[in-house]
């Protein structure tokens, strides 16, 4: 992935992860797949909202949707939650290796 | 996308240091001792570090970056220091940018622990991301894989 695309990937992911009904969606999701109509109960909202909500998540790569028979079912992309998990991670590793310096320098001046 | 948006996160990293709290306070307080584990070491050289280590003061750290897309960026940290407790905790807030673009805003606590003759280091931050920032030139200095994280998610 090329770094501007890559941007474009990040930006539709926070983006997507930035509503509060969709990150409920995705919490949901990751407990296993669902149908579009099941999905739409316990979030209290109309089912035309969440297929709104699903198109978001679905060009996000968060989610994917497949028809089978008469149901939409709805799965989780692990895929796409990685581009926002990698740049917390690359925060978290910027400390770490910030830690691991300081380390070795507290170590130097113990000899 | 014309809509901004911002992602939260929290993350903890606890270390165990063989040195004192006051020892480890002094490389966090000291502008040299600092420097040399903070600012220097990364790909990239550092163009400025200034430190006013006290409450209210500020810490501005500009890096060039060395390699990657964004070789030749100014990555800069501005801190400002909101509690200070001498060997026992630092608070503060810092943004990050990249260029001309903010990519972060985040409030970090490190907390200082005896632990017998060393001590245990509990860094928290709690950062807001930008839109627009992907990142890349941290990827770029060959960071930490995924792959552990998204195992753990697969898994789930």
């Amino acid at each position: 992935m090329s770094v501007s695309s890559q941007q474009v990937a990040v930006n539709r992911v926070f983006h997507a992860l930035g509503d509060p009904t969709r990150r409920a969606i995705v919490e949901q999701l990751s407990a296993g797949p669902v149908s579009v109509s099941r999905l739409a109960v316990p979030l209290r909202i109309t089912l035309a909202a969440v297929v709104q909500h699903l198109q978001v998540l679905e060009e996000s790569g968060l989610v994917q949707t497949e028809k089978i028979g008469r149901v939409r079912t709805c799965r989780i992309e692990p895929k796409g939650l990685s581009v926002a998990e990698k740049w917390i991670n690359d925060r978290r590793a910027f400390w770490e290796r910030r830690f691991d310096r300081l380390g070795k320098m507290l170590e130097e001046d113990q000899k | 996308m014309t809509q901004g948006c911002v992602t939260h996160s929290t993350f903890i990293i606890e270390r165990n240091l063989a040195s004192s709290p006051e020892r480890v306070f002094a490389a966090w307080s000291d502008p040299v001792q600092k420097r040399r584990w903070y600012a220097e070491g990364e790909r990239g050289s550092v163009e400025a570090h200034h430190l006013d280590f006290r409450v209210g003061g500020s810490e501005h750290t500009t890096t060039i970056i060395g390699g990657g897309p964004f070789k030749g960026t100014a990555l800069t940290n501005d801190s400002v220091y909101l509690d200070i407790v001498p060997n026992q905790r630092i608070v503060f807030a810092y943004t990050m940018t990249l260029g001309e673009k903010r990519i972060s805003a985040s409030q970090a606590t490190v907390e200082f622990l005896a632990d017998g003759k060393g001590t245990i280091m509990a860094f928290t931050e709690q950062s807001a991301f930008f839109e627009g920032a992907d990142g890349a030139e941290m990827r770029e200095q060959g960071w930490k894989s995924l792959v552990g994280q998204l195992e753990k998610f697969l898994a789930r």
